[in-house]
Parts: C-alpha cells; structure tokens; sequence
C-alpha cells in the first residue's frame, strides 16, 4: 500500500468543501463521534441533511463566515491506498494557500460548478497546478442534478477546458461529472449518469499511478547532520545523514560534495540498524565516505556522473507570499534544502495575470503575485530544474526582519 | 513494487525522520516532549532511527500532572534507562504549589489545563527554541490546520492566521528570540498507522494500552478509571470492568474503552472497526466546538 497526496481547489461555492466531506463519509471515514458533533451542529443543508462541508471547516473564524482560510488536512484509507487530502481554499486572496498545498501534491481535484462551465478562476487553479507541476489533474464537474445530470452539458465544458488548457503544460487530465451533494460518482458510480462510462473518483484515485514522471533518477542528498558519537568504541564513525532527493546512492558509487566540488567514494550505507547496499528517493538514511573531507550541513551529496547546476544567478518563477510586498533593495535569506544563503531579487522579467494568463510588465510584487525573476544569492546553488527535479529545484524566501516566509521559488534556467 | 515506491509506513517514516533532523539542523536548543502515551514513544523511535549511534541532539521533557497512571511512569522511567538519554520533568504540583496556577474544584476537575502554564515554565527555564511533540492531524480540526513548524510567540500562543507557508519539504525554523518552534513530525500519521508502525517496530508499550481489569466509574458517558484524583461522591457507583485506554493522558480526564484487546493484533482490528474516533475517549476536547483551537492558542500542545 502506498500514499497518494492530493489537494482541492474550487470555492465553496462550487461544494469543494462538500465533495471532501463526501469522500470522508461514504468510505466510512468519519467516526462516531465526529458524526455526533456534525449532527448536533446547527449548520444544515437546505433539506435539512447534515452539512459535510463542516468536517473540513475547522477554525472558529471559517466556521462563522462559512469559507476556508487555511489549508485543511484530512486522512483517509481504503483498502487500496492511503490518502492524504490538502483541502485549499479557492478565493484568489488565498492563492499561496494553494500554492502550498499543491507543492506536496500528486494529483489535484479542481472542481468545476457545471452551472457556470469554465470561469476566470478554472483558469487560475489550472495555472497554479501547471506552476507547481502538479503530475495529474481530474475535473470534476460538480452539481451535475442542478443540470440534470445531462451529458451535453459535460461535453461542452470538457471542450471548453481542452481548448484552455492547451496553453498550459498539464500532464495528464481526467475528466468526472459528479454530484457532490448526492454524492454521484464519488464514491459510488452515479444512477444518474449511465452515459459516463469512467471511474468514479475515488475508484480513480485508487488506481492513478502515484510517481511523479518529473522525478529526476540522478542521485541528490542534501546533508542535514552529521552524527558523530565520538565515544570510544566508535571514535572514527561519522555519518551525514539525510533525506534521498532523487535517485539512487549504491555502495562503492563515487559521489561529489557541493559546493566544495571535493568527491570521494560511499563506502557504506546505513538505515538505522540495517546496511543496504542500494537507498532510493525518497528515504531517510546515513551515508559513509572513504575519504575524510570536510561536510557539514547545507552541503549536497550528489553521483559524481550526473552533477546539478550550479550559479549565484538563477531565473525562477516566484509566488510571493507575505502582505508586505517584495522590496528589491533588500536582501532575503533563500532555503534550498538543507542550505540557507542570502538572496536579492535582481530583476523582475514579468508578472503573470493567473486570471487571463496574460504576461505583464510590473515592477512590483505584492501578495499572491506570480511571475519571472533573476534572483541572485551570496552562495553558489547546486540545484535542478524545477521541471526535472522538483525537490532539489524548489526554495523558499524568508523575511529577515519577521522571519516569515514571504515568497516560492521554482528554478527555471541559469542565467550566464 | 517498483524501486521508487516506499511502502506507506516507509515514507511516512522517512518523512519523520527528515523532520527530526531538520530539528537538529535548524535549532540550539531543541527538547522532544514525553508524555508516555503511544504517540510520543513513536517519536522516540523515530529519534533513535534518526540519530543512533549518536547521542539524541536533545533532552525528553515530561510535563508530570501528578495524575498519572502508575504504569505509564514505570515505563517512562524504563525507557529512559534503556536509552542513556536525559530527561526533564516539569511538575504541575510546584506550579500550584507556588501559586502560578489554581487547582479546579468539582467534580469534573482536572489538571490537564494546569499543565499548559507548567510546560511554559519549564520552556522558559531551560530555553527551550523547539519542542518536538507527538500531535497528528488526524486527531482533531484545529490540528488539522497546524504546521509541521508551528511558531509560538513568547506567550507560548499559537495564531492560526499567522502560520507561515510550508511549502514542499522545506521547513522554516527561524524565530526571534523568546519564542519557540513546536514540531510535529507525525502530522501525516493517522491513529492506525501509529499501531501498525508499532506492531512493525515490535515496540513495548505502557500496559494500560491493553486490556485489563479495574475499577470504573461513569462520568458524562465515559468510563473513567476510579481513582484518587477523581472526585468521587455518593452517586458515583464502582464497577469492575475489563477495558484499556486509547490515549495516555491525566488520569481524571482520559476514559477507557471496554475491551478484550490485549495483544496488539485485536487492538488493530478493534481500531480498524471502532466508531469512535480516538479523542471522542477525552473529556477536554469536549467543552466547546473549538475546545482545541483555544487551549492552542493558549500554548497547549
């Protein structure tokens, strides 16, 4: 069994809130005294059903104005797979919430209200999804009994979205014509809709293949501690420890330090008790070199055959994050992994309208902005392309001043 | 399988681990919070994966009630003899005793609200600039919402419109001085994972956990264990029933379940069966709707 992430987008409007609580109560996953709260709560639908929208509405103020400011995390199982649901609000005003919870995503939900077909903000979850190079995508055109579960109107949104979505580099699209409320096609396959000859959702989500097709196979493992007992019986041990970016780490296979460039031989691996000859993406694990050269924290382990980029200067898409806008005269500090550095902003390329997709000139970028930059940093990156490797072309900017954190990186291209 | 695809308890476990040592990483002076509850000997696993054979890069602090269940100090007191670590306790007696908090009166008294000041005292005394702790997004709403890095002001507050973006597996610890970072490294881990993980690791557990025989008594619905801490009058009628506990908490406000699990396996089936979420057996979390949201903000876990 494995776990797949993914992250909704769509308003409340568009019963996003209630498609997740729908997912949650027809697999069983709402337990007694989660049903309990929800029954006695006051808020109903209009026939006086429960309002599934509640079990992911969880903080005071959201419940009083019946939106969702923050990201939501829910959990459920089958018997096929784990689940881990990022349930992220749809207003523009909360474009870095969703930003957030498709950076970890494999697959996004964006639902589609069947009553109004494609719209400014169809476009803009589609962007972000394509940005964050979120691998499938599956629209589910919602309130389908509003429509009277007609095939045309799924037919002609289907189109509609094609044709858009052409511009964008999506991977893979799925389309399901869904009722949320009734709960058509989301668990169990819709009555109502024998002309929909597809999987239901969760029985699409059940069998979508989880890997990411960006994922880079060349070995990538930033150090975040090196353990050293120095106790007597283990005098010499010294192991960076770390977290697998990408690839593979074989024993005997000759890896390069970075940024110092110095390389050496991986002698052994360990996963706590274990000594694997071979570790893969994904894992938490302590490597050992033959030689004894100098690595600490921040520095990235990578296979000598297949070495990263490496520049101070890097173009990248940024999505600012903070409500105080950038400021170019000032310096930032950049997280890449393990390594913190400063940064300044040296250029703004353009910005992005996320409703039209249009390019525009600006020179300033304000909450929720996205578009190209050149940033410059006071250390050299060893990093990937974004599109190629996701975990190891991806940083974050930090505030100084508040220590917040103000802004995403995606590294598109070095600059020469 | 292919190679790339970890098994779930695999990459939730890689994932913990990566947390933990980012923890080490990012922050002088860390401390992993103990309660002797499941969850939080988990993270002490996670520790050992991560850090062994070096030293743990931070203390165990437990925050004591001084209504514990006998047997979950035994084995803190186990564990911690075991691992060649060094614990901390904070104690919620010296902090009635020296006036900083109030004992509740009544019947539903409870020293569970008391030890969120004792846990901001024994931050503040050591320095502590991150607490590891043993919280999971499933538990509750309000935690579902909460960071991996959650930031606490000097008050020990926690202000959900002011989380930071946590974006991809990169974690911000960077704080002003006074306040402190909690960290969740089981965020993404569900009640049925933490046994499954258990049941895997072969891991001991408090023998609480499983079923036992004692003496009960009813409280709001809930069977609660009988005990000195609880105030108990004439209408209070004592049981004897076989049950076991879900959570490890005080023992005034943690309700056991009745149960004839006793080896891990039934309590998994019993979990993967049962209709009542695991802090449904907690009266704190009960009072109001946003119950956790408040004692959040208020520097609770």
């Amino acid at each position: 069994m494995n776990i797949l992430k993914f992250f909704t987008a769509g308003s409340v409007d568009d019963g996003k809130s209630t498609l997740i609580g729908r997912l949650l109560y027809d697999t069983n996953s709402i337990l007694a005294d989660q049903l309990e709260a929800l029954q006695q709560s006051n808020r109903k639908n209009d026939d006086g059903t429960i309002d599934l929208a509640i079990l992911t509405d969880g903080l005071r103020a959201e419940r009083e104005q019946g939106i969702t400011i923050d990201v939501a995390y829910k959990y459920f199982q089958t018997a096929k797979r784990k689940f881990i649901i990022a349930d992220t609000p749809g207003h523009i005003q909360y474009t870095r919430n969703m930003v957030t919870g498709a950076s970890t995503a494999n697959l996004a939900i964006i639902l589609v209200d069947a009553r109004n077909g494609v719209v400014e903000q169809t476009i803009r979850h589609s962007y972000l999804v394509s940005l964050l190079g979120v691998s499938h995508v599956v629209i589910c055109v919602n309130k389908m009994d509003m429509e009277g579960y007609s095939e045309e109107v799924f037919n002609t949104i289907t189109e509609k979205y094609k044709k858009m979505a052409a511009k964008l580099n999506l991977q893979d699209i799925t389309f399901i014509p869904v009722s949320a409320l009734k709960g058509d096609n989301i668990v169990h396959p819709s009555a109502h809709m024998p002309w929909y000859k597809g999987d239901s959702l969760l029985d699409f989500l059940e069998t979508v293949e989880v890997n990411s097709s960006q994922t880079s196979t060349f070995a990538r493992m930033p150090v975040q501690w090196v353990i050293r007992p120095q106790t007597d019986a283990l005098h010499d041990y010294r192991g960076y420890a770390g977290r697998v970016l990408s690839g593979a780490f074989k024993v005997n296979d000759r890896v390069t330090v970075l940024p110092s460039g110095s390389s050496s031989v991986i002698e052994k691996i360990e996963v706590f008790d274990q000594a694997p000859e071979e570790v893969t993406a994904g894992m938490s694990v302590t490597l050992h070199l033959k030689d004894n050269i100098d690595i600490s924290r921040g520095d990235v382990l990578v296979n000598s055959s297949h070495l990263p980029q490496r520049s101070q200067l890097i173009e990248a898409d940024l999505c600012w994050m903070d409500n105080k806008p950038m400021d170019d005269s000032i310096t930032y500090f950049l997280q890449h992994n393990s390594k913190v550095t400063k940064c300044k902003i040296r250029e703004i390329l353009h910005k992005v309208n996320i409703n039209t997709l249009e390019k525009e000139d600006t020179h300033e970028f304000k909450l929720n902005d996205i578009g190209r930059v050149v940033i410059k940093t006071a250390d050299e990156l060893a990093f990937d392309l974004y599109t190629e490797n996701k975990a190891n072309g991806s940083a974050i900017l930090i505030d100084g001043r508040t220590n917040l954190t103000v802004g995403a990186l995606m590294f598109r291209a070095i600059v020469e | 399988m292919s190679k790339y695809n970890l098994d779930y308890l695999d990459e939730l476990e890689a994932e913990a681990i990566h947390i933990l040592r980012e923890v080490a990483g990012q922050f002088e002076k860390p401390a992993l919070l103990f309660s002797g509850g499941k969850d939080s000997i988990t993270l002490v696993r996670l520790a050992e994966k991560a850090f062994r054979p070096g030293k743990f890069p931070f203390p165990l602090v437990h925050i004591d009630t001084g209504h514990n269940f006998e047997e979950t100090i035994t084995y803190r007191d186990q564990l911690v003899e075991r691992l060649g670590e060094k614990l901390i306790v904070g104690y919620v007696q010296e902090s009635i005793d020296n006036g900083k908090v109030i004992e509740q009166k009544g019947k539903n008294a409870s020293r569970n609200a008391l030890q969120t000041v004792t846990l901001l005292d024994t931050i503040a005394k050591h320095g502590f600039d991150a607490c590891i702790g043993g919280a999971r997004r499933d538990e509750e709403k309000a935690r579902a919402k909460e960071r991996i890095f959650s930031v606490r002001d000097e008050f020990g507050s926690w202000d959900p419109k002011r989380q930071r973006p946590e974006l991809w597996n990169i974690y911000n610890g960077r704080i002003h001085k006074g306040e402190n970072v909690r960290v969740f490294p089981i965020s993404n881990w569900t009640e049925l994972d933490v046994w499954n993980y258990i049941r895997r690791e072969n891991m001991d557990l408090p023998s609480i956990y499983f079923a036992h025989n004692r003496d009960c008594i009813t409280r709001n619905g809930q069977l609660m264990a009988a005990s000195p801490f609880l105030n108990m009058d004439e209408d209070d009628v004592v049981t004897h029933r076989k049950v076991r506990f879900r959570t490890v908490g005080d023992m005034s406000c943690t309700a056991a379940v009745e149960s004839e699990a006793d080896l891990i396996d039934d309590i998994i089936d019993e979990i993967s069966a049962s209709k009542i979420s695991e802090r449904g057996a907690r009266l704190d979390d009960k009072v109001s709707e946003a119950a956790m949201e408040d004692r959040k903000k208020g520097g609770y876990f």
